[in-house]
């Protein structure tokens, strides 16, 4: 593997296409800048801010970008918000399709067959995988990704969080919660 | 892995610390692969609908030939893409990626160690 990503790597830098320093910062970025704390940040404001939620119903890209989040492949986005009637999990059917501009990059698990395909044919089981029991009167919604359009899960507020400031809620927000395969933490709990 | 040992996997993986939000890539190669695909997208040498197409393709085979496609193998998948995509694209021929793959195994092979591993330039080779 190693030799053939250096083989690419040289050809590509030879004819132009790619710079090895942009390489570099582009590595970092996903490393250690990008990730779940920007999705978080996103559920945090929708939690506090009526009219934010109400800009990222309407146009969930450009809510997302007014917080500085942007992604790089014109992918649109779009929210899917829990409710106590419904739980909302996604999931990319083909290959591994995700909002890495609120999320970073995917967890391995998000990434491997078993999640792909019974995301869709069982998703209450994967949940219960996830520790995570739904109410019977909870209807799960899944969603496919694909190239042009990703989704972020709005996960429930939860009870306890009245009051929270927006930093202390956007600590209550897990990647998980925001792929719908987990719940926001309880205060209390919060890493 | 089956189809029925998601739980287990999970439980695998958190253990491992592969879970975790910082577990982006396993090794430095993942990231150059990641890096690139990602790079010659936005120098506009392919849409990323002609991306995410050829990337499930790789994985639709790989499931194919046996590979267990359980997140772990994903990298594997990215580079055969981009590989091919590339090659679709015309910016690089199969042969000179095989001849410059030899050209870097002979260089890894001949240098000391803990010396850093370099190719001659192009012209010098």
């Amino acid at each position: 593997m190693e030799l053939r990503v250096k083989a690419l790597e040289t050809i590509l830098v030879e004819k132009g296409y790619v710079d090895p320093a942009a390489l570099d910062v582009l590595i970092e970025t996903y490393e250690h800048r990008i990730g779940p704390k920007n999705g978080a940040r996103v559920v945090a404001r929708a939690w506090s801010d009526a009219d934010y939620l109400l800009r990222l119903r309407a146009d969930a890209t450009a809510a997302i970008a007014e917080l500085g989040y942007s992604g790089r492949q014109g992918e649109h986005m779009r929210i899917a918000e829990n409710t106590p009637e419904v739980h909302n999990l996604v999931v990319c059917t083909l290959c591994s399709c995700y909002p890495w501009s609120v999320l970073g990059l995917p967890p391995v698990w998000y990434k491997s067959a078993p999640y792909r395909s019974r995301a869709v044919i069982d998703p209450r089981g994967v949940l219960r995988d996830f520790g995570v029991e739904l109410p019977a009167g909870t209807k799960l919604r899944v969603w496919d990704s694909t190239a042009e359009l990703r989704y972020l899960v709005i996960p429930m507020r939860p009870a306890g969080s009245e009051g929270m400031d927006q930093d202390a809620l956007a600590a209550l927000v897990t990647r998980d919660s925001m792929i719908g395969a987990g719940l926001a933490l309880t205060p209390g709990k919060a890493a | 892995m089956s189809s029925c040992a998601l739980p287990s996997y999970i439980a695998e993986l958190r253990l491992q610390g592969l879970d975790g939000d910082q577990a982006v890539f396993t090794a430095p190669w993942e990231a150059q692969a990641f890096a690139m695909a990602v790079m010659l997208h936005e120098r506009g040498l392919f849409t990323w609908a002609e991306w995410a197409e050829a990337l499930s393709g790789e994985i639709r085979r790989a499931q194919r030939l046996g590979d267990p496609d359980n997140g772990r193998t994903y990298y594997r998948h990215w580079l055969n893409a981009l590989e091919k995509l590339i090659v679709a694209k015309g910016l690089a021929s199969t042969g000179m990626l095989s001849i410059l793959r030899d050209q870097w195994d002979v260089a890894a092979r001949e240098t000391p160690h803990g010396q850093p591993v370099t190719l001659r330039p192009a012209g010098q080779r």
